[in-house]
């Protein structure tokens, strides 16, 4: 049988055992080093002794499974791993940096503070979600702030499910398993499916940091476990007044017992916590009770079934498809006001395809070289807000619900290196934008629409209305510089 | 080493040869044929001598109950599968016939063992569609990885070190590590007929080495395979199905 501990000094598989790192419930970590491999590495041992938590094992498997087909900057890379039938390990990547545990006596956190890790852990998770893993364990020691880039970098894959391979979580066991304060309400009805459920447990996470409490207490029972579905937590601005209702507008609707109603996606949530001033607020962003005495216990008494939630699973990749955030760059001083229709129509036929999409209205600001900027034209008035009026004015007949739709003036001097830093720090997944039409210009200037074509990190939608094609691409053979 | 996993190719040429192409592209060390090689197709011998050419070269197959059908009538099949069987008997040589008699019910291939139906009773080719069926098979047999088709619906199941079966329903696209620490069962989809509503031929590809296993998918011409069984007057809905995956 496996040995669970290892002494410091001997090798295993060619790595060197460097000394005891952590002693967890479930396994045991040591730093180890091996010639082919410069970064520091960590390998991790399971607890296999009899009598032990069978559960040990499984989410070892679990995660000898995940870890080696995930990739990027937000899961430790992986180098090996053991197997059961000698010794099982899994040795990866040591992430320099400290867990978010660490923070947890700096509590409350100032707002600005609590909102950048938010978006850097959605960040996360959205990478993870778009590799098909649901991670089911959010909670601050899962969660490294990689040094020096700072990037969340999301551990520990052991309850984690992928869409594409077998959960042996699933039945096996059955008590829900997770961490009492972070886990989501369908998690503790045994669903294993939702990819919300990790929006819920980040939900969990800001509460405690913003107002150093947490939204559910520490609760050791099943029963304790269960009353988040009825029982809402303490609005946070009745515990800490000074946090903005923008904030509390996200983490109570990650705190949602429904997950259809949390952001559909982590990168919509992290959207939201990257454009506070355009998050739309309602009714919950306000409350400073609890929910009446009679609405709780309606709830309790008539639980809402999670059998839908169950009905309602979907490949990730499915849903992530399904709500993506599209963006569309509007040149407002174009006078073509047929490209602006053009443009228009052609973002409602995307829209109507994908019912939880979000649209970013973009327009961009060219600043002045020369002079400094000035925020007021020569008639006094403030031109971003002048903008913000008219790409409002654009979007009006599309119709979109207002908390789908976000309008947004970038200012710089270069339009295509904006629109790249927008599209590439939102997690676009589409953007749409008109074609310049004069090619002369288009020639001296560089177009925009191939800058951005070539560059974005995402599908990219080229329009023109249909008398563009005849005077660019034919009239002018010659010319094949730009293409956009 | 990588091992190619065939079943229910059902006298489909088009499909089986499809697959075949598909198992060079991947480099395959070794191709096993789970039965089930005649019945319902319009191509029993086309089929049947490719599979005895491997099978020379060393290709492990073993018999599914319509390869037994046409020998003889000792199992009782559907009206549509005995109307195939009867139209097929007629067209099989003795030489190809033969072969099919000396077909095993099962070969254990080092921690594998290959099997059309079962590894709980092979001869009397039981339906593995639930956990339950799975967990018969996966209990009467020592080997790590049991293949099966026979139910043309794609499944992997594994058994557990605490004594628990699962069922899985693979995904096209990505491998799947088989855990040294419990055991699996891999239910292959149909070459010949697939019947998990996607008409694409399926086999599996397992690799010994690094204990993956894919489900593969490999559209094939149906209208071609469709065509020659309405041409050869067997009944319409063995051509109908195929375009359906049904």
């Amino acid at each position: 049988m496996a040995k669970p501990h290892l002494e410091p000094g001997t090798t295993l598989d060619g790595f060197h055992i460097v000394k005891l790192a952590h002693k967890g419930g479930m396994a045991v970590m040591y730093e180890v080093t091996h010639p082919d491999h410069i970064v520091p590495l960590l390998m991790k041992i399971p607890m296999l002794h009899e009598g032990e938590d069978p559960a040990a094992i499984v989410s070892f498997e679990m995660e000898q499974m995940i870890m080696p087909r995930l990739s990027g900057l937000h899961v430790p890379r992986f180098v090996a791993a053991g197997d059961f039938s000698r010794q099982p390990y899994l040795v990866y990547e040591r992430i320099p940096g400290d867990t978010l545990y660490k923070r947890l006596d700096t509590l409350p956190m100032p707002t600005d503070e609590v909102a950048a890790i938010g978006v850097k852990v959605a960040t996360a998770l959205h990478s993870l979600h778009s590799q098909h893993v649901t991670h089911l364990d959010i909670k601050p020691s899962n969660i490294i702030m990689r040094h020096p880039g700072g990037e969340a970098v999301l551990i520990d894959y052991g309850l984690s499910r992928h869409d594409q391979l077998p959960d042996l979580m699933d039945e096996e066991f059955r008590l829900p398993y997770g961490t009492a304060p972070y886990m989501a309400p369908e998690q503790v009805h045994g669903i294993r499916t939702e990819p919300r459920s990790d929006l819920f447990a980040l939900g969990v996470l800001m509460y405690f940091f913003a107002t150093g409490r947490r939204p559910f207490g520490d609760p050791q029972s099943l029963k304790g476990l269960k009353k988040r579905v009825w029982q809402d937590p303490t609005p946070p601005r009745k515990l800490k007044p000074d946090i903005p209702s923008w904030l509390q507008e996200i983490i109570l609707r990650c705190l949602a017992p429904d997950p259809e109603v949390r952001h559909p996606t982590a990168a919509q949530l992290a959207f939201d916590l990257a454009n506070p001033e355009q998050v739309m607020l309602t009714p919950r962003a306000h409350k400073l009770k609890r929910d009446a005495w009679s609405e709780r216990t309606k709830r309790r008494f008539h639980p809402k079934s999670y059998s839908q939630v169950l009905q309602r699973e979907k490949r990730l990749a499915t849903r992530i498809a399904a709500a993506p955030i599209i963006a569309v760059a509007i040149d407002l001083t174009d006078s073509r006001t047929e490209l602006l229709e053009a443009l228009r129509v052609t973002v409602d036929r995307i829209l109507s395809t994908v019912p939880n999409a979000r649209l970013a209205c973009l327009n961009v600001l060219k600043g002045n070289l020369i002079a400094l900027d000035s925020k007021l034209d020569t008639e006094g008035r403030n031109i971003h807000v002048r903008r913000i009026v008219q790409l409002k004015d654009w979007a009006r007949p599309i119709k979109l619900p207002p908390d789908r739709v976000t309008y947004h003036v970038l200012e710089g001097v270069d339009a295509g290196a904006l629109i790249l830093d927008y599209v590439t720090s939102n997690h676009v997944d589409h953007v749409v934008l008109g074609a310049r039409t004069d090619a002369r210009l288009r020639n001296i200037l560089g177009s925009v629409a191939a800058e951005i074509s070539q560059k974005a990190p995402c599908t990219v939608t080229v329009v023109r209305k249909p008398r563009d094609y005849a005077l660019d691409d034919f009239a002018e053979p010659a010319k094949t510089a730009a293409t956009g | 080493m990588r091992i190619a996993l065939l079943s229910d190719i059902h006298a489909n040429w088009e499909a089986f040869e499809a697959c075949l192409a598909v198992v060079r592209d991947h480099a395959a060390d070794k191709i096993v044929i789970l039965g089930d090689i005649v019945g319902y197709g319009a191509d029993p011998s086309a089929c049947l001598d490719k599979v005895r050419e491997l099978a020379a070269a060393g290709t492990p197959v073993v018999m599914g109950n319509h390869d037994e059908a046409v020998l003889g009538t000792r199992f009782k099949l559907n009206s549509v599968a005995a109307t195939a069987a009867q139209w097929t008997a007629a067209i099989l040589s003795p030489e190809q016939k033969q072969f099919l008699q000396n077909l095993p019910l099962t070969v254990i291939d080092e921690d594998r063992l290959y099997v059309h139906a079962s590894a709980h009773t092979p001869e009397k080719f039981p339906y593995i569609q639930d956990v339950q069926g799975a967990s018969e098979s996966l209990r009467a047999t020592d080997a790590r990885l049991t293949v099966c088709g026979h139910v043309h619906v794609p499944a992997l199941y594994h058994l557990s070190t605490t004594g628990k079966v699962m069922g899985f329903i693979p995904d096209a696209t990505m491998p799947v590590p088989l855990s040294s620490n419990r055991r699996w069962l891999a239910v292959m989809g149909a070459v010949g007929q697939p019947r998990d509503g996607n008409p694409a031929a399926a086999f599996g590809l397992y690799d010994s080495a690094s204990t993956e296993f894919k489900f593969v998918r490999v559209p094939y011409d149906v209208s071609a395979a469709a065509a020659k069984i309405r041409a050869a007057g067997l009944p319409d809905v063995l051509w109908q199905r195929l375009s359906l995956g049904r």
